[in-house]
């Protein structure tokens, strides 16, 4: 019984067959209020503001109507960063997940036995996933210079943490008959491991990766603006010199792109699951 | 029994020109990409520089880490969390209209496919383009950087939400329509059960998001601990990118934590 239970006791209910049940108060009444004033407090710290919204919120489409209609004598010199960006989230998304693999093996419970070794692959993965893309793509920049290998990098290190969780946590949930019948017969564990639990989560693995890769060319999209290569940069240049109808002509190039990754890896995913 | 075994070995089905296409294609996809990797600098000079941001990181500056006016980094991180706090709010409250619009077992397919064509170009915009179009509403600060999260949240927020909507279990509607139950009491005791749960956990999950994305609003000006990260990190003073990069993995740490307890419960009931 939580302390919940003891300030709001549980109201009994006489069945018609004469037994008693107890129905436990309901926790709505105390989320709502934590939402409530937190909220409060967010207002107050943020300054939201309705009316503001309301006087000025056609401002809002000001930028959205320059930009149509698009520049699209523009659009010539719009593939090359666009290609670079899908570049560099193919190959960050490729070495990121196969890095994982390894740490994600240290990191199940059920392949690794010692609970020290697992807690500290699993912190360490946290870790990195805690670290915003931007900032890993910045400190990429200062390390490997400006351009897509920076990106490539960045968006690396973002599927690698990504990854290394979901994988994880499939290996954890995967039947361990097999590789308790391969260690029995004297395999190590890492071949144990390649034969009998990668084909288990293989589908999902890829099914994963390729989600992941969808969300990789967003992200490759704005990781421009800090110097990393890729569409971020000339759409950095162009909202800098305020050329609107060329900022719509990259984005409806983009917008057409994840539409084509993201129909042909749904398909893949269907046919993988 | 061995022959057997064998025999059925060597009657596997094969798909050998299926199995070499895929992976000539993707082999080659990857080949390509491997063409935009160019080495502009790197070598002493970027090891040095990564060895100075490690050595900054780990060593951040206390003074800033223990302030409590409104330069520190408490302060900031509060006020990080409130923008996402209430960006993620805002956002799912106004995800909740398009992914019913979306659902393709509730409204015909060519309005669920508008639906689903809205909710993508939405996420397609980056995240400072948004900021630059609210900053003429709304002028540089918190509020702009809330916006700018709430419609960054709707994309992924309804996607999840049409995806809880897709999978209600109607078969509980006829049982409760064969007690007698009414729309009203269809709705309360057969859809927001099921939905609720799923939901919430959406939100939490979109609010841990939102926190670790934050820092992309520093770039537009919007409020948060974005800025003063990045203005540290241009300016080279790794010692108070340090502090404030120590900070925010410690909250998201926090609320990492915290968040997945909430969702194991709501997963479980």
């Amino acid at each position: 019984m939580s302390v919940y239970d003891k300030i709001f006791p549980p109201t009994k209910m006489e069945l018609s067959n004469g037994k008693t049940v107890f129905k436990p108060a309901s926790r709505l009444p105390l989320v709502a209020l934590i939402v409530l004033l937190f909220t409060a407090l967010s207002v107050k710290i943020t300054g939201f503001d309705l009316g503001v919204l309301k006087e000025r919120g056609h401002q809002f489409f000001v930028i959205l109507g320059m930009m149509i209609p698009p520049a699209f004598s523009y659009s010539s010199q719009v593939w090359e960063p666009l290609f670079d960006t899908l570049k560099m989230s193919l190959l960050g998304t490729v070495v990121g997940a196969v890095t994982v693999i390894p740490f994600a093996m240290a990191a199940s419970t059920n392949v690794i036995r010692n609970p020290i070794l697992v807690g500290v692959v699993r912190l360490f993965l946290s870790i990195v996933r805690t670290l915003p893309t931007l900032v890993t793509a910045l400190i990429a920049t200062y390390v490997f210079g400006l351009g897509t290998l920076a990106g490539t990098t960045a968006i690396g290190v973002f599927t690698f943490a990504y990854m290394g969780k979901i994988l994880y946590e499939e290996i954890e949930t995967v039947d361990m008959g097999a590789f308790e019948a391969m260690e029995a017969i004297g395999a190590t564990k890492v071949r144990a491991f390649v034969s009998a639990i990668i084909p288990q989560v293989l589908p999902s693995y890829i099914s994963n990766g390729l989600f992941c890769f969808e969300g990789n060319v967003r992200y490759a999209a704005i990781l421009g603006y800090v110097g990393a290569g890729g569409l971020g940069l000339i759409l950095n240049e162009k909202l800098g010199w305020r050329e609107y109808p060329s900022v719509g002509m990259i984005l409806i190039m983009l917008f057409v792109t994840v539409f084509l990754i993201e129909t042909v890896s749904r398909y893949c995913r269907k046919k993988l699951v | 029994m061995n022959k057997q075994i064998e025999k059925a070995y060597a009657d596997r089905p094969k798909n050998t020109v299926y199995q070499i296409t895929v992976s000539v294609i993707v082999l080659a996809c990857i080949l390509w990409s491997g063409s935009a990797v160019e080495i502009s600098k790197g070598g002493f000079s970027g090891l040095q520089i990564a060895g100075n941001i490690l050595n900054g990181i780990l060593h951040p500056e206390p003074k800033l880490l223990f302030n409590l006016t409104i330069q520190g980094v408490p302060y900031l991180l509060l006020e990080t969390v409130c923008i996402a706090f209430l960006g993620t709010l805002v956002g799912s409250v106004l995800a909740i209209p398009l992914s019913f619009l979306s659902a393709s077992n509730l409204m015909p397919g060519p309005i669920a496919f508008i639906g689903r064509l809205i909710i993508m170009a939405i996420r397609t915009i980056p995240a400072f383009v948004y900021g630059l179009m609210f900053i003429r509403v709304s002028g540089p600060g918190a509020f702009t950087g809330l916006l700018t999260m709430s419609v960054c949240s709707i994309g992924m927020v309804s996607k999840m939400y049409i995806e809880a909507i897709e999978d209600l279990d109607t078969r509980i509607l006829e049982s409760l329509d064969a007690c007698g139950c009414n729309t009203l009491q269809k709705i309360r005791y057969g859809i927001l059960p099921q939905l609720i749960p799923n939901f919430a956990s959406t939100v939490i999950y979109r609010f841990d998001i939102n926190l670790r994305d934050a820092t992309v609003l520093g770039l537009v000006g919007a409020g948060g601990i974005g800025a003063p990260l990045i203005f540290a990190m241009n300016a080279y003073r790794w010692n108070e990118a340090g502090s404030i990069l120590v900070g925010l993995v410690i909250l998201v740490l926090l609320v990492e934590y915290i968040s997945t307890k909430i969702r194991v419960k709501l997963a479980r009931g």
